[in-house]
């Protein structure tokens, strides 16, 4: 039996496609990188079936690309190496909430969108901490990118509040991790060995994620955002540490865009909660007296700007000012380099980063999110691109290039890394870490069928 | 207008996959009806839209029968254009058809379109039914031929005219005009399909013939108001006919005669009722109150809603062709089917619409979900015969 005919054993014929039509969408992504070929594109349902289809890549010496929303603009679910594309959105069941324990276990395809509406229409005093993306995003696609949401300053990063996990291992074993590999309950994820390591920031290279227990937070009842301006970059560093010492933020965003024009300055957006309202109150204003110290030199925007910062930011997740600025060139493409950097890095990083933006003819755009209570910036320089003008796309694969570069320059490291990024990234790397790396991949993908290309050659 | 006029715009979609999206995003699935079925990008509003760009404007792709397919499932519920966050959102339907324009040039369109069109085209309906058997479903009802001087046409269009699930909307609906005392009739043999499908199918030229063809009968008979039985011909009528004459949907009508008393609702109909949005009346013509003002005058009836619902409904799967050319297919990942579940779960035990494409799409899928001694498929109009004194 051929591996179309194979395929459409496993999940229907519905359910698998070698079209050409199937293969051009699944090969290719909003983002700047070249298209890479699929040559299969299956939908399966269940783990079982996921396991048929590792079963036949192995046998047949195929890759498999796991997808979830397809939405990292980095071409991580675009197979590098052609093969199967696995798209996983219709493994879509939200199979329980432990309510007094927080956590939530899922399917690989649930999309943020499900589970926020399903926390508000169910669970209404829960939520999670919502990716600054769209709703079809995958809950699983964002852990295993390593991702961060609304909550990152006052709880983590996404990846750290999963609690368990179900593999589907290279070579087609199903293995649980976590607490639910012994007990009922997916409620913690120490304190065992950290397996779930293996599987997060491994971009799919190393197996399958097919379900995760994520941990909730209560939902506030007031929540608010500030904004404040500042034309001195230089203050941004002792800025963020006196904002973060105050502890009290759930997100912080900064921003930095040469349009729409009333976005310009450097913008400080830190976003407050609280249950109560006094306590609330308090918080809004322990943030607005830390301007003293900065007096003349950091504002507060009041009024419609404030008003359109609101509108634009407060929203989980946010939605006007992001798909403003990704339409600016009416293009419908999009990527960001998005550093990792130390602190005190971002200043350098943000001089650098307009000098690259304008050498390649295009607005500024940078979007940054402090994360885990300040001990890092996610340093978004974004590139709008138009799809329609390959020597567009060409001249801002040149930009992100240059871009990773300078990151990596300063001390940072690259998130969700398209693969020659990751390559730029591997060259840099303690050699022996690189060597690890490798024993860890051949050892849990004996065949390398897992996404090759990314974290490889 | 042609896919050449849209080419610096289709390639704008990002495939967010906003457009998949209720606008809460609701957590009963995704509203795309087609994305929904098939669960493949590609049968996406974005990778539509994509595949469009790619086989249409770019060349990257020859257009081809599965790319016709795909194009040709879609039932053209407008949620992507609603749910979609550029400002080209409004176009996204209107390339769609524009695109189906040039399936229909270049013969690709698949079969069961293609005889539906041939059909509309030999007979003024797509089902090959003779147009002196238009007013079989009049037969012992009461309800006349229109005449000049009527004040009201009441247009019953193609599938209440002669699918037999949907008949009895068509009949219950003259019923329920003859007890107003308005006067009015029908057109029977000299009606043909407004077209509505036809022009959501892309077939431009036929569309125009078909308007042309009602529009002339309108003329002659001195017509100035007419009222619809389906949102599909209300939707032709209003939005894309010349104007000349006032169009209802017979839920704006029946609203008003509640209202200002000329028709008797208090019989009642005692029901738990939850009541499904058609895409032609509310997406498209934003009339969401007129069915529930009506349900909510009639004593006896409690209204539950569905957990999708308004502008955030989800499509029965049967717009823009499909109820006869059945791309979409069966199976339990079938809208109409999804949305029967929907239903079931609100413990209503009538589901109420108001179109005749959902109805017979809705009973079908009722039969294949064994629910028929749960829930009850009825038109509004049925239920206000019903509820008449």
């Amino acid at each position: 039996m051929d591996i179309y005919s194979s395929l459409v054993d496993i999940v229907g014929e519905d359910l698998a496609s070698n079209h050409e039509e199937e293969l051009y969408i699944y090969s290719r992504d909003s983002g700047a990188q070249q298209p890479r070929k699929a040559d299969y594109v299956v939908v399966p349902k269940t783990v079982e079936e996921v396991q048929q289809i590792v079963k036949l890549a192995n046998k047949e010496k195929i890759p498999i690309t796991p997808m979830g929303g397809g939405l990292t603009l980095s071409g991580l679910a675009v197979p590098i190496k052609g093969g199967i594309v696995l798209d996983m959105k219709r493994m879509d069941r939200i199979i329980e909430v432990n309510e007094k324990s927080r956590y939530v276990i899922l399917e690989a395809g649930v999309t943020q969108g499900a589970l926020q509406s399903h926390l508000e229409k169910n669970y209404p005093h829960l939520e999670h901490s919502m990716p600054d993306a769209p709703p079809m995003a995958t809950i699983v696609g964002n852990v295993v990118i390593q991702g961060h949401g609304h909550l990152s300053v006052a709880c983590g990063i996404n990846s750290q509040m999963v609690n368990g996990m179900e593999v589907v291992l290279p070579t087609g074993e199903v293995c649980k991790l976590g607490s639910c590999s012994i007990s009922p309950y997916w409620f913690t994820r120490d304190p065992l060995p950290d397996l779930m390591g293996l599987f997060l920031g491994w971009l799919g290279t190393t197996g399958i994620i097919t379900k995760v227990s994520l941990q909730l937070f209560p939902k506030p009842k007031f929540r608010d955002l500030l904004t404040f301006t500042s034309a001195d970059l230089d203050l941004l560093p002792d800025f963020i540490f006196d904002l973060t010492q105050l502890n009290l933020m759930d997100n912080l965003f900064i921003i930095s865009q040469e349009w729409p024009p009333w976005a310009q300055g450097t913008l400080y957006v830190p976003i407050v909660s609280a249950q109560d309202e006094e306590e609330f109150k308090l918080k809004i204003e322990l943030h607005k007296k830390l301007l003293r110290k900065y007096e003349g030199k950091i504002t507060l925007v009041e009024g419609r700007h404030a008003e359109r910062m609101r509108e634009a930011r407060l929203p989980v997740p946010p939605i006007t000012l992001g798909v403003m600025a990704a339409d600016a060139k009416q293009g419908g493409g999009f990527e960001y380099t998005g550093g990792i950097l130390p602190i005190e890095k971002v200043p350098e990083a943000s001089s650098k980063a307009v000098e690259i933006a304008h050498k390649y003819g295009q607005p500024y755009l940078l979007g940054h999110q402090l994360l885990t209570g300040g001990h890092s910036m996610m340093f978004g320089l974004a590139y709008c691109l138009n799809r329609a003008d390959e020597k567009d796309i060409e001249k801002i694969r040149k930009a992100l290039d240059e871009s990773n570069k300078l990151i990596l320059d300063i001390g940072g490291v690259l998130w969700k890394a398209e693969a020659p990024a990751q390559r730029l990234m591997v060259q840099r790397m303690d050699p022996n870490t690189v060597k690890l790396m490798k024993r860890v991949m051949k050892a849990l993908d004996p065949n390398v069928i897992m996404n090759p290309g990314n974290w490889s050659d | 207008m042609a896919i050449k006029d849209y080419k610096d715009i289709i390639h704008r979609c990002f495939r967010c996959g906003y457009c998949k999206f209720t606008s809460d995003y609701s957590y009963l699935g995704f509203n795309c009806p087609v994305y929904s079925k098939y669960r493949l990008e590609s049968y996406s509003p974005g990778g539509m839209m994509w595949l469009i760009y790619a086989s249409l404007v770019k060349g990257e792709l020859k257009p081809s029968k599965h790319l016709s397919r795909i194009l040709y499932s879609c039932t053209m519920c407008r949620n992507c254009s609603q749910e979609c966050k550029f400002k080209f959102n409004e176009d996204i339907v209107n390339i769609l058809k524009a695109a189906r324009e040039e399936m229909v040039d270049k013969q690709l369109v698949p079969p069961m379109v293609n005889q539906f069109l041939t059909n509309v085209y030999d007979y003024g309906n797509p089902y090959r039914e003779l147009k002196q058997n238009r007013d079989n479903w009049a037969e012992n009802t009461g309800v006349k031929q229109y005449e000049k001087g009527d004040e009201f046409l009441y247009y019953v269009g193609c599938v209440g005219s002669y699918d037999t699930v949907s008949q009895k909307a068509a009949k219950a609906l003259g019923s329920v005009l003859l007890k107003s005392g308005l006067p009015f009739g029908f057109l029977g043999s000299r009606e043909v399909c407004d077209g509505n499908e036809v022009d959501m199918l892309g077939e431009k030229g036929l569309f125009e013939f078909l308007k042309e063809e009602n529009t002339q009968t309108f003329k002659e008979l001195g017509v100035k108001k007419i009222v619809t039985l389906s949102p599909h011909s209300y939707n032709a009528l209003k939005n894309n006919y010349s104007n000349g004459f006032e169009v209802f949907h017979y839920t704006q009508l029946l609203r008003d005669l509640v209202k200002s008393g000329k028709l008797d609702v208090s019989r009642g109909f005692k029901a738990k009722v939850t009541y499904h949005d058609p895409c032609f009346l509310g997406r498209y013509n934003n009339e969401y109150d007129a069915p529930r003002e009506i349900l909510t005058a009639i004593p006896g009836v409690e209204l539950v809603e569905m957990e999708r619902t308004k502008e955030n409904s989800f499509c029965c799967g049967g717009g823009g062709g499909n109820f006869y050319t059945d791309i979409l297919g069966s199976g339990k990942d079938s809208p109409s089917r999804i949305r029967v579940r929907e239903a079931h779960d609100t413990g209503a035990n009538i589901l109420a619409v108001a179109c005749p494409v959902c109805m017979m799409m809705l009973e079908d899928a009722l039969k294949a979900e064994r629910l028929e001694d749960e829930l009850a498929i009825k038109d509004i109009s049925e239920i206000m015969n019903a509820a008449l004194l």
